[in-house]
């Protein structure tokens, strides 16, 4: 197992009159080569829990351990863990900084005390990960879209080589085919390297359309932690917390309320217009 | 009566190189004219960087344009003495609740713009109450805002604005932030607005699903208006929006899905309702 949170449970402001619970009891594994979606409501405790993931937070109580390792002990090496597991906050683009896109992805590696060499073909190697081509290296960050801006900053992580990328909200202001564009070049590094992904997400469209597996966050607890049908058939029930399922599942449920026996665990539109053209092709059309 | 009108509308941005000289400029909008009309729900699309954001901030004399001309309520607003009343005419929301927001206590927040404009005590407190009411935050009026949810935040700007009697109201993007409970809230709250209360809506969104009860859609794209029409009549072109880097609802995409493989559905379905309606039609239920 790459990471394990053993019956973590985190308090802000502990021994504080104002003390509140952000995570209760949260146990969880994350093997290698998964993508995993991460909903729920704001405030659910998502965050929280993801900065516990690379030794950010320390765990009020419980455990997490890294390769078998617990990163609260002493002689854990935490810099090796951010390392290992990259985290890409929320419009990330903010914390672009340097004076060229190069340079900014360069700016982790560095840091890790790497040859100048190898700096230099990890940023370039994160840069094609992320479809940044190569003449956009010496513009300005200031100079791109958003939706460069952010892929830049998700380099700068990658650059690092990281085998657990955590992406909070990563298409958030993003136009349709900036979302879509994105979440591809996400399957398509998978694809390559393997990496395990965390996304972090407020869309059940694109969290159904592109992970393997569901963590449902609530008040500081894990709700659901199953494959995206297991998890979407409880519609109602995400309703109650704040989420909701695809609209293709309101619709699949729509239909069979009308009285078509139609797949009601569809939560994509390749899944609906499939078993929707069995329908229809049952009556001759 | 218009409460917006413009009239071939340009505005340039001045690019400047590091040391502050002129290196050129970016035409942002390009010769956009464009009717609103009081109590209308208008939607205006496009990507990232397409000029809607520039566009919507010429609706309350935030830029003025370089060349053409934005009346507000009949009001140039390139006329120093009226912005304050254009401002009063035109309210605006942004897309992050936390920098809208300054006020300790919710209602003491509301109350900020009418102070601001001379409001009577009394009447202060009567508008605070209704604006309250109108977005469903009156219970939550003695609360701290750093306690609310982004949707409830994003409700009490929105109560904010409402709270100077404004005709018209422009949301830039108010849901890009927010979780789906915080979305269906905030765009609830402004559909009342508009049908309860009959203060024009201009909504700005990346969330195709959120503008099928507007009167009209506007489509932007490089400056210019590229698409007008019902929400109907725009999200029937499928791939035209495709090619502009947007999308359509979820439920338009399955019935296009079907179209494609020979189901006679007819163009442009918006509803879940109208989808069960229509596919049962075809199935002769």
């Amino acid at each position: 197992m790459a990471l394990k949170v053993d019956h973590v449970s985190y308090l802000y402001e502990e021994g504080m009159p104002l003390s509140r619970k952000a995570l209760d009891d949260i146990c969880l594994d994350i093997p290698q080569d998964q993508f995993i979606g991460v909903i729920g409501h704001t405030g659910s405790g998502k965050s929280t829990l993801m900065q516990h993931l690379n030794g950010l937070l320390t765990p009020t109580e419980g455990h997490i351990y890294y390769m078998g390792r617990d990163i609260s002990a002493k002689d854990f090496d935490r810099k090796m863990l951010r390392s290992k597991v990259g985290l890409v906050f929320q419009y990330p683009e903010h914390q672009l900084f340097e004076t060229d896109v190069f340079a900014d992805v360069c700016f982790g590696p560095k840091n890790l005390g790497l040859p100048k060499e190898e700096i230099e073909g990890r940023a370039g190697e994160a840069l094609e990960k992320v479809g940044i081509p190569r003449e956009m290296y010496s513009m300005s960050p200031f100079e791109l879209s958003g939706g460069q801006k952010r892929r830049v900053a998700i380099a700068g992580v990658l650059a690092m080589q990281p085998e657990i990328l955590i992406l909070d909200e990563p298409t958030a202001g993003l136009d349709p085919r900036g979302r879509e564009e994105i979440l591809d070049q996400i399957r398509q590094l998978r694809r390559q390297t393997h990496i395990t992904v965390l996304l972090v997400s407020h869309s059940m469209e694109d969290v159904a359309e592109y992970v393997d597996r569901i963590i449902v966050m609530n008040q500081g607890r894990i709700m659901y932690d199953d494959v995206p049908k297991a998890v979407f058939a409880h519609y109602r029930e995400l309703e109650q917390v704040g989420l909701a399922a695809p609209q293709v599942t309101y619709i699949m449920n729509a239909l069979k309320e009308s009285g078509l026996e139609v797949d009601t665990q569809a939560t994509t539109i390749q899944e609906a217009a499939c078993s929707l053209r069995k329908v229809f092709s049952a009556v001759g059309r | 009566m218009d409460i917006i009108e413009a009239k071939e509308v340009s505005f340039e941005y001045v690019r400047r190189d590091e040391e502050g000289n002129v290196e050129g400029t970016t035409r942002a909008v390009d010769h956009v004219s464009l009717d609103i009309r009081q109590g209308e729900f208008i939607a205006i699309l496009g990507h990232n960087g397409s000029g809607k954001s520039t566009l919507a901030k010429h609706m309350n004399a935030i830029l003025c344009p370089t060349e053409g001309t934005v009346w507000v309520d009949g009001k140039d607003t390139r006329q120093e003495s009226e912005i304050w009343n254009i401002r009063q005419s035109a309210g605006m929301v942004f897309q992050n609740p936390d920098n809208q927001i300054i006020g300790q206590v919710v209602e003491e927040d509301v109350g900020f713009g009418p102070e601001n404009m001379g409001v009577p005590t009394e009447e202060i407190w009567e508008r605070v109450e209704e604006s309250l009411k109108a977005v469903g935050m009156y219970q939550y009026r003695k609360h701290s805002p750093n306690k609310l949810s982004g949707g409830q935040k994003q409700r009490v700007s929105i109560a904010g604005v409402l709270a100077m009697h404004p005709k018209c109201i422009v949301l830039d993007e108010p849901t890009a932030m927010l979780d789906p409970n915080g979305r269906r809230e905030v765009i609830r709250a402004v559909r009342a607005l508009n049908q309860v209360e009959g203060v024009t809506v201009i909504l700005i969104t990346h969330y195709m699903e959120e503008i099928i009860h507007a009167d009209r859609v506007f489509v932007m794209d490089q400056g210019h208006i590229a698409m007008e029409g019902t929400p109907r009549e725009i999200f029937s072109q499928v791939e035209r929006l495709k090619a502009l880097r947007l999308d359509v609802p979820q439920v338009t995409l399955l019935a296009y899905e079907l179209q494609k493989s020979g189901i006679p559905l007819p163009d442009g379905i918006l509803t879940r309702e109208e989808f069960v309606e229509e596919v049962g039609k075809l199935l002769g239920k």
